[in-house]
């Protein structure tokens, strides 16, 4: 019984024949099949198989059978909805090319292995407990660092050390200018509207100094390094990872938090408190520029100044920004050295390192600042 | 002198006095040859010669400093930006390391050409990706993400993205460096079967003698030491009969024959 030919549009035809036996039908293509997948081939196809079980169906080219990729696609996918009812796909009468491209297509089995997407319902708290672990293990790592840098058996190479020092230094000079010029600017800008409500506009010195060398200075700094040197820590060692350098370290016997974190710490240690007194400086001339714009001679400004801090509060602003230079240092070796081994794991890295470096800013900052008030400096 | 450079076959690929410089470093000059439609077109030479360079002259991602590369009557570097991207769309490139791109599943990576480049359905990208993936023998692994797959898999997909719009021309970097013999000869195989089912010429930068002779019909020998080609044709006529010992001896392993 050959069913009538189906047109499938205007220059494509379909034959069923389900003639000799119900064993063996078969589908005659001819015309232009190429560029096509969304035909109805496939659903003819699963009707003929629900009706009853073939052994084999065969696909035969027709006059005029035009194929292309997409047309092997089509096939393939007959090839396997043929499978799936036990049956095979006889293609011994399309194309040379076409038998041996579906030929090779299906030479491996498909992989019917379930991709592993689980939905974890405790991932967040399994993930938080594996990261505070993990947060543990490398802070040890670190210490144990230090202690051998501090024995003179530390396996860091301080040739690297001045690059880094650049790096976390002088490089930065630039955009901590600015940015200390302007929030200087803005506390002389907040003080001076309230303070004009007592007449006493005079000590706007005295709330920017204050303010710059206890909290801002150090703040701004750290902030800005974060963003910077933790970011790029983060983004250097996650590449070396993901060139396997970390890997060849430690092979060569060299320990790798020696040779890469600990430099790369000491560097913002050292660097970051001559920053925060620099950007402390800026942060004053910054009020100046306002405090001069609203009618306070410069003597006055720099006089009130003078008074305003001791070095007591220049101390405890340098004591935090050596603090804060160790934990940004450590947020992004930390997300640098637990990188994972792709692109994708790097960028995810840098983020890391900026986002806990900079909570961990704020919560040392809210600590320290609790710790002076009670100590009472 | 040499039976492949005078048949008259189309010429898919024609080099015409090509000088490849990195800044003032010269690595090959006075390049030319043809690739025929349907070869197997091997790039030879020992390590540092400049074969992967060459290679990257080839797909237009460096400017050769002086010359042509001719695709189909038309040179590449004088092409409009336009044009070039129409005759890269011919081309499909696998990388050394498959260079697929790590934040991607297979199935996206190979689906991204084609989403940029056809007006294919989402069911007619699925189909294609499944089918492509099935000719690299990576069926059903669809939603793996590179970095979960092995290195001759991850070879193997950056494959199917290179076939993804069916290119006339297809281009590999090294494709068995890094395979164990039995998988880089599966790979020889399976360039080989593509290229003949679908008709695509193959250009091949490979040191390895057994890929070399398992596949290449046509090829081009680069020697560091003169930087230029020694010789040009077939593999198996160049280790009978090139005039240059040095190709024969490299084609051989050392032991010279004739």
């Amino acid at each position: 019984m050959i069913s009538p030919t189906f047109s499938l549009n205007d220059d494509r035809f379909l034959t069923t024949d389900l003639a000799d036996s119900r064993l063996s039908p078969s589908f005659t293509l001819s015309g232009n099949w190429s560029e096509s997948t969304d035909l109805p081939l496939k659903q003819r196809l699963s009707e003929v198989l629900a009706q009853g079980s073939h052994k084999s169906i065969s696909f035969v080219a027709g006059d005029a059978f035009h194929w292309d990729s997409g047309s092997m696609a089509l096939f393939l996918g007959c090839h396997r909805l043929c499978e799936e009812h036990g049956c095979s796909l006889d293609v011994r009468q399309m194309p040379e090319d076409v038998q041996s491209l579906l030929k090779l297509a299906t030479s491996v089995p498909p992989n019917r292995e379930e991709h592993q997407k689980r939905i974890d319902y405790l991932k967040v708290i399994r993930s938080a407990l594996e990261w505070g672990r993990d947060w543990l293990h490398f802070f040890g790592e670190v210490g144990l660092g230090q202690q051998r840098m501090l024995l003179g058996r530390s396996d860091a190479r301080w040739s690297d050390g001045m690059n880094f020092l650049y790096q976390a230094g002088p490089s930065a000079i630039p955009i901590v200018t600015l940015l200390s010029f302007l929030v200087g600017m803005i506390l002389a800008y907040l003080g001076t509207v309230q303070l004009r409500q007592f007449g006493v506009e005079v000590y706007v010195a005295n709330l920017v100094g204050l303010g710059m060398v206890r909290e801002m200075g150090a703040l701004m700094t750290a902030i800005i390094m974060a963003g910077r040197t933790g970011a790029s820590y983060a983004a250097q060692l996650g590449t070396m990872q993901v060139n396997e350098e970390v890997d060849a370290l430690t092979t060569l016997g060299i320990k790798p938090v020696d040779y890469l974190v600990l430099p790369r710490m000491l560097a913002l240690i050292v660097a970051m408190p001559l920053l925060t007194i620099y950007s402390n400086i800026l942060g004053m001339i910054g009020g100046a520029a306002v405090a001069i714009s609203m009618d306070i001679t410069p003597r006055m400004y720099f006089y009130q100044l003078s008074q305003a801090f001791t070095m007591g509060d220049v101390m405890t602003g340098v004591v935090k920004s050596i603090v804060f230079a160790a934990l940004i240092g450590f947020a992004g070796c930390h997300a640098g050295m637990r990188c994972g081994r792709s692109s994708a794991a790097v960028g995810q890295a840098t983020m890391t390192a900026v986002v806990t470096a900079i909570v961990y800013l704020v919560i040392a900052d809210a600590g320290l600042n609790i710790l002076y008030f009670h100590l009472g400096i | 002198m040499n039976p492949v450079n005078d048949s008259s076959l189309s010429h898919v690929i024609d080099a015409r006095d090509l000088r490849l410089q990195y800044g003032e470093k010269l690595i090959q000059t006075d390049l030319n040859f043809t690739v025929n439609k349907s070869d197997v077109f091997v790039i030879m030479g020992g390590s540092g010669c400049g074969k992967s360079t060459l290679l990257k002259h080839m797909i237009g991602l460096y400017t050769p400093t002086q010359g042509q590369i001719i695709y189909d009557g038309q040179d590449y570097f004088s092409a409009s930006e336009e044009e070039q991207l129409t005759m890269r769309m011919r081309w499909g490139v696998t990388y050394q390391g498959g260079a697929l791109f790590s934040a991607m599943t297979l199935a996206e990576n190979i689906a991204l050409p084609m989403q940029q480049y056809t007006r294919w359905s989402k069911a007619e990208i699925r189909d294609q990706v499944a089918y492509k993936l099935a000719l690299v023998g990576l069926a059903g692994y669809e939603e793996y993400y590179p970095a979960e797959i092995s290195g001759g898999m991850n070879k193997r997909a950056g494959l199917a993205r290179a076939l993804a719009l069916d290119p006339e021309i297809l281009f590999f970097d090294e494709p068995s460096a890094g395979l164990d013999p039995l998988s880089a000869g599966r790979l020889d195989d399976l360039i080989l079967e593509l290229s003949q089912s679908s008709g695509a010429t193959v250009v091949i930068v490979t040191h390895e003698l057994a890929s070399i002779f398992a596949i290449g019909n046509n090829g081009i020998f680069l020697d560091a030491q003169s930087r230029t080609q020694l010789d040009t044709g077939s593999p198996s006529y160049m280790l009978k009969h090139s005039q240059q010992p040095l190709v024969r001896e490299f084609l051989s392993r050392g032991e010279i024959t004739g």
